[in-house]
């Protein structure tokens, strides 16, 4: 019940987070130096005339603001415009990369939760000994190593000298093909490995902090077996603070697709949104950056009702 | 046979500032419904002694030696399995500071039910009716609904019922009850005595109250052991103790209660603190705080002894009053010469030469 209501309360919180990064965005498109239309006629000289009749036709004749109300109240129905490059509907091109990005992102995110939690637990129970100093050394490795070098390693140890993994991904297969999935293990192994070595790190820290409570030693008073002790007690009350962290990694890892999709020639967005920044294609960059900005604030939004579920006192 | 009996139980602490003696040949035994409070100053080793019992001391501590017979059998011999079989179901445990001892993200309900579940094999449903019907014991009013409440909904008195509730779950022999009233105000306290003292007189369980507080013991117990250092300077049935006490360190204890009526302008203390436990004083460890030493008293460490017969005591098969003095031994020179009085009601009804074991009349 008040489960429901936390749930309804904090939805409607991000209704003005959305309208700030729809105006976050547009401002900041509009800011970058260069008319558009230098980009759309190709710097050629244009009689005053055509310049009007181009300027009328991407809405740039009209003042900042009707083009940004035009921009939301369009955007909001799916329709983002037209790209300046390829003259096709912006939703069209980010529809046909998106699957891509998107389950590159949900293997990096499973591949950290599935080896971050485990290993912080095992580091936390086990702390201070081999097993927790090893963790500690491959954390700081992780956290240490840029995404794009590690990417370019994997393609050198995996693609190139174990053969393994084709060096260019086989996108003519389709985002479903087996192929293609297993090829994506690489760049999503990439982007997770910093956000499992921070995750795996304050797991265990988090861990060894609720071992040490009273609350440990009257489970274990009941005589409950120790597996017990620490799957149900002890993991639910440490996973507090570590969902909260993990949902900003979601940020982490929409942003370190952009440069790892560059280094794996990967046909996601975020390549796109490279190749388009180049081009000064607003519309589509426009397009990108809000939908970014959305999948954060979800992120957000669903750590935040986890962390109401995980932590009772939460719900206000 | 007592239903328990502790034997020449030493508890050390690998520090890494040295060897803790947390615990040196304590030995004592509580029979069945019986009531067993163990006094001391904080370090005196009250809780390790409890957690001992348990098996539940954490590294670096260590049970190097003794012997600790549950109804005969010697739980320092048990596996891991074996003693689980007996932590929450024979032997429950009440925690000091239900605040921080509940599950914060556990209904109460589940924290209560989840032992009945494993120890008396109960389905979730008859397990849910059992923990409903503990927490009414507990005087929890409408306990079915409060079941699926969280522990930060409760107030700190009703958190300390939870915990009590857990601890009666599964019908134990020997509750342990770490200073289940610390935390909470003086009404409230008197509250939760009561409520421990009708549950074990009710299910007949025994009782090892750990507390502080001379007065709570007064109330609530039936045999009281002192402890001091890590080992009991005396221990007898709490009558004795009160009006008679045969120890400084239990006189000093006493003398810091204050009682109505009192004229003293400010409490006695006892002046100094409790000794290092790496490195005790040689001799009786109380002597650097004693009113009374003398020069033997460095030297000599003094038995527990029966105060008549100036005998070793046998903790665990008689209830003489017993001290570890060398003033019964007849090792000082001098006498212990102080005076307990004790006030009745309305007037002081008596005083006594505790030393030589003059009457007291009653509270």
């Amino acid at each position: 019940m008040s489960l429901q209501r936390f749930v309804i309360k904090r939805s409607l919180i991000t209704i003005p987070l959305l309208l700030g990064i729809s105006l976050l965005t547009f401002g900041m498109v509009h800011a970058i130096p260069g008319d558009p239309i230098d980009f759309i006629t190709l710097f050629t000289e244009l009689d005053p005339q055509t310049e009007m009749e181009i300027r009328a036709e991407y809405g740039l004749d009209q003042p900042v603001y009707i083009q940004y109300i035009d921009w939301v109240t369009s955007a909001a129905t799916g329709d983002f415009g037209r790209s300046i490059i390829t003259r096709d509907p912006v939703i069209n091109e980010i529809m046909e990369r998106l699957p891509y990005t998107l389950v590159m992102g949900i293997m990096a995110f499973g591949v950290t939760l599935a080896t971050a939690i485990p290993t912080g637990v095992i580091a936390a129970y086990y702390r201070n000994t081999k097993i927790d100093q090893a963790s500690r050394v491959f954390a700081l490795l992780g956290i240490a190593i840029p995404n794009f070098l590690l990417g370019l390693l994997l393609l050198l140890i995996f693609a190139s000298w174990l053969d393994l993994f084709p060096i260019l991904p086989p996108t003519s297969k389709g985002i479903l093909s087996y192929d293609m999935l297993v090829y994506t293990l690489l760049p999503a192994i990439t982007i997770g490995t910093g956000s499992t070595a921070l995750l795996m790190r304050l797991m265990r820290s988090s861990m060894v902090e609720e071992l040490d409570k009273d609350y440990v030693r009257t489970a274990r008073a009941k005589g409950l077996p120790e597996r017990t002790v620490v799957r149900k007690h002890v993991l639910r009350n440490s996973l507090i603070s570590v969902v909260t962290v993990a949902a900003i990694q979601v940020a982490f890892i929409i942003s370190g697709s952009v440069v790892v999709e560059i280094v794996f020639s990967y046909p996601g967005i975020g390549r796109l949104l490279v190749d388009r920044v180049g081009n000064r294609d607003f519309p589509v960059i426009q397009a990108i950056v809000l939908l970014i900005g959305v999948a954060v604030i979800l992120a957000n939004f669903v750590a935040d009702v986890l962390y109401a579920y995980l932590d009772p006192r939460i719900r206000y | 046979m007592a239903m328990l009996e502790v034997e020449d139980l030493n508890v050390r602490f690998y520090t890494d500032d040295g060897v803790v003696k947390a615990t040196n040949d304590l030995s004592y035994r509580i029979e069945a419904g019986e009531r067993f409070g163990v006094v001391g100053e904080s370090g005196a080793g009250k809780s390790v002694t409890s957690l001992a019992l348990m098996r539940l001391i954490d590294e670096p501590g260590v049970i190097e030696s003794g012997e600790i017979r549950f109804k005969g059998q010697n739980i320092l011999e048990m596996d891991e399995e074996e003693m689980r079989e007996l932590r929450g179901n024979e032997i429950a445990m009440i925690f000091q500071d239900a605040g921080t001892a509940l599950n914060p993200s556990y209904t109460v309900g589940e924290q209560i039910s989840e032992a009945i579940r494993y120890h008396i094999g109960l389905d979730e449903e008859a397990a849910r009716e059992r923990a409903i019907e503990t927490l009414e014991s507990v005087g929890i009013p409408s306990a079915a609904e409060r079941y699926s409440d969280y522990p930060h909904e409760f107030s700190g008195g009703m958190q300390q019922r939870v915990v009590i509730a857990i601890a009666l779950s599964c019908d134990p022999d020997l509750i342990i009850a770490d200073e289940p009233t610390t935390a909470l105000d003086v009404t409230i306290e008197a509250q939760i005595l009561e409520l421990l003292e009708e549950v074990a007189t009710e299910f007949d369980t025994a009782i090892q109250l750990i507390t502080h507080d001379l007065g709570v013991v007064a109330e609530f117990c039936d045999r009281v052991m002192v402890m001091y250092a890590g080992h009991p300077v005396e221990m007898a049935p709490v009558e004795d103790v009160y009006y008679d006490p045969q120890h400084p360190y239990t006189v000093g204890l006493m003398s810091s209660i204050p009682r109505i009526g009192d004229e003293r302008d400010r409490l006695q203390t006892i002046p100094g603190r409790m000794p290092d436990l790496i490195e005790m004083p040689p001799g009786c460890n109380f002597h650097p705080r004693c009113p009374y030493a003398e020069e033997s008293c460095t030297r000599m460490e003094p038995q527990l002894v029966d105060v008549e017969t100036g005998e070793p005591a046998d903790p665990i098969n008689s209830d003489a009053q017993s001290a570890a003095c060398l003033a019964h031994t007849g090792e000082l020179t001098g006498e212990l010469d102080y005076e307990v009085t004790v006030r009745g009601e309305d007037d002081p009804v008596g005083s006594g030469d505790a030393a030589s074991s003059a009457g007291v009349s009653d509270r």
